[in-house]
């Protein structure tokens, strides 16, 4: 069994971006960018699958600027076998990514794929919905934890009321939650393996994809800034602004 | 044209999250249909024709829709939505589940977690954990929508609209449901709670957080929220997280015990009117956001509040 993990070079979470002062974006110039995490999750789930004896084969598949080979030899270290970087400097939206996921797996002819829920700069939650849709698959998002057996994965997702457990056929897309895994930390003699991993570069018109994006931002601008309010001594003087001066309670 | 609002629902009545999509829809102009999709969902369908602003609702009630999973209900919408000029639905597990597969076979940007709608064509949706707010216009002949619903009020009652039955889409049969754990409470859903008493890893246990944390919610008729922090470490289950990735509330109080207030903390909860925290380090980054700061041991400090309420 062939698992595809796609994965996205983002601003690392701990950097707290800052918007351009004319509007255009926001500044990600010197940043340090890391894999998205869920997409860290992704490739440790296709990984233990592949340790399990479950899968055969697992390859990361990553869509953007030259430096996502980065990304790419990031999930290699995890374990992946090898990486796919679909190389373009165009913006790409979730669409025009699920496109060209689409035209990946025509090619490699994956049984499963796993993607993150969400990427944490554009925090669209589409791409594996999307991916799905396009390849007549059926999905599970937001997965906490998966078993495959008979050409089927039994996949728990976290919902809004709490926990659903879902039976799809294979091929499908799976996205992973926070708690689908703890991702391990890459060793050392891992990460240079890793660079001598197989990595191919194609580009979106080898694919027959078009990636011109469909949205078009007009600004970016700064949410309202909430200030640190005030102080309290104590609990008596917490309990009476909320009563007689914020009057919520 | 018309505007299509997938509404929320269990089959017996309306999720709150419908309302405010429902309020979204009308900043757009024209009418508003709203789409049930479940089976034995007349008392839904019923519920949603009560709603202010609703034109018409469209009840689809088919065994196919029981588990309401991504593949059949996408199926039907991506039949009914060339008819709109939008399609909306709340930014929830099930919106967002839903939803992108609609856009990808009509070949439509989503555009995802709206918190303003600036004209029919041009949205306002936060990025980066809501640290930049981004401005954008579609192209695409249809606009396919999810909606952040703390951003838009709750839609009113009193209505009478006309129901309608539309006929059920293909059962694809690609995805069965094996089973649900919902968890169950007696107290408010965490979207629409008036008052939210949150918990993080400061408490220490799942012990400490039900004892300290549930008599003060009991008081405040508050629902009970999370650091991602308190539901890794199990105190907690996941449906409780609040945050960029789990939750995003905007109650009239939220009080943060316990917390650090990590950036992606601080996205899911941030547009509460009033914030509260409690925290023994007077450094902590939730501190930057808190109208209310107690610096002090939350297990003096939480029972001295039940108390006192
Ligand atoms: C991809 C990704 C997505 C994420 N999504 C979310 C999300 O949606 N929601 C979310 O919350 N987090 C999310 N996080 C995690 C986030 O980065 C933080 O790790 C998390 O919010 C920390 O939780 P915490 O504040 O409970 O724990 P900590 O940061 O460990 O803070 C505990 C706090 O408790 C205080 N404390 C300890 N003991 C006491 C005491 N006795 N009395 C008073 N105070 C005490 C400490 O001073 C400290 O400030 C995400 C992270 C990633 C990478
Ligand atoms: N440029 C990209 N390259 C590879 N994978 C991506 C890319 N963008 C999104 N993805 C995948 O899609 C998931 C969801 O992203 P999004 O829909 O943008 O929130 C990510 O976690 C990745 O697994």
């Amino acid at each position: 069994m062939k698992i595809l993990v796609p994965v996205k070079r983002v601003v690392d979470y701990n950097v707290k971006v800052r918007v351009k002062a004319d509007g255009s974006g926001v500044d990600i110039a010197n940043v340090k960018m890391s894999m998205n995490p869920f997409d860290e999750i992704a490739v440790e789930e296709a990984v233990r699958l592949k340790e399990a004896g479950v899968a055969t084969e697992v390859v990361a598949v990553s869509c953007g600027v030259t430096a996502c080979q980065e990304t790419l030899r990031a999930a290699m270290a995890i374990g992946a076998d090898r990486g796919i970087l679909v190389e373009t400097d165009v913006e790409l939206q979730p669409l025009a990514v699920a496109k060209l996921l689409k035209a990946v797996c025509d090619k490699e002819q994956p049984d499963l794929v796993i993607a993150g829920k969400q990427a944490i700069d554009d925090d669209a939650n589409q791409t594996g919905q999307m991916l799905s849709a396009l390849m007549g698959w059926p999905q599970a998002t937001f997965a906490s934890k998966v078993a495959l057996a008979d050409g089927k994965a039994q996949v728990t997702r976290e919902i809004d009321g709490g926990l659903e457990t879902l039976s799809v056929k294979l091929p499908a897309v799976v996205t992973t939650d926070l708690r689908l895994n703890e991702p391990r930390y890459a060793t050392l003699p891992n990460i240079m393996k890793a660079k001598k991993k197989p990595l191919d570069t194609v580009k979106p018109a080898d694919l027959g994809v078009d990636v011109a994006p469909r949205l078009t931002t007009l600004k970016v601008s700064e949410p309202p800034k909430r200030s640190a309010g005030e102080r309290v001594a104590d609990v008596a003087q917490l309990v009476d602004k909320l009563k007689n001066v914020a009057k919520v309670i | 044209m018309a505007i299509l609002v997938i509404a929320e629902h269990d089959n017996q009545s309306i999720k709150a999250a419908t309302l405010n999509t429902v309020t979204a829809a009308s900043k757009l102009g024209g009418d508003i249909h709203v789409l049930v999709a479940g089976a034995g969902c007349g008392a839904a369908a019923e519920a949603a024709a009560k709603v202010a602003g609703v034109a018409k609702v469209l009840v689809c009630d088919a065994p196919q829709y029981e588990a309401q999973t991504a593949e059949n209900v996408a199926e039907l919408v991506k039949g009914l939505a060339p008819s709109y000029s939008h399609v909306l639905a709340p930014a929830t597990s099930a919106g967002k589940n839903m939803l992108p597969r609609v856009a990808a076979q009509l070949d439509v940007a989503q555009i995802s977690d709206i918190v303003a709608v600036e004209s029919a064509d041009t949205f306002v949706r936060p990025i980066y954990a809501g640290n930049a707010l981004a401005t954008v216009k579609s192209a695409d002949a249809i606009k396919l929508i999810t909606v952040r619903t703390t951003a838009f009020d709750a839609a009113g009652d009193g209505n009478a609209a006309p129901v309608e039955a539309v006929a059920a889409a293909a059962d694809l049969g690609v995805t069965a449901l094996v089973g649900r754990e919902i968890t169950k409470s007696a107290r408010p859903e965490l979207g629409a709670a008036k008052i939210i008493v949150s918990g993080g890893r400061g408490l220490g246990s799942g012990d400490n957080y039900h004892q300290l944390l549930e008599p003060l919610a009991d008081k405040l008729g508050a629902a009970l929220g999370a650091s991602r922090a308190a539901v890794d470490a199990g105190y907690v289950p996941n449906d409780y997280q609040v945050g960029q990735t789990g939750k995003i509330v905007a109650p009239q109080l939220y009080i943060a015990i316990g917390i650090s207030g990590a950036i992606q903390h601080l996205a899911g909860m941030k547009d509460s009117k009033v914030i509260v925290a409690i925290n023994k380090d007077p450094e902590a980054p939730i501190f930057q956001v808190a109208d209310y700061g107690l610096v002090g041991d939350l297990f003096e400090v939480v029972p001295q509040l039940t108390s006192a309420i």
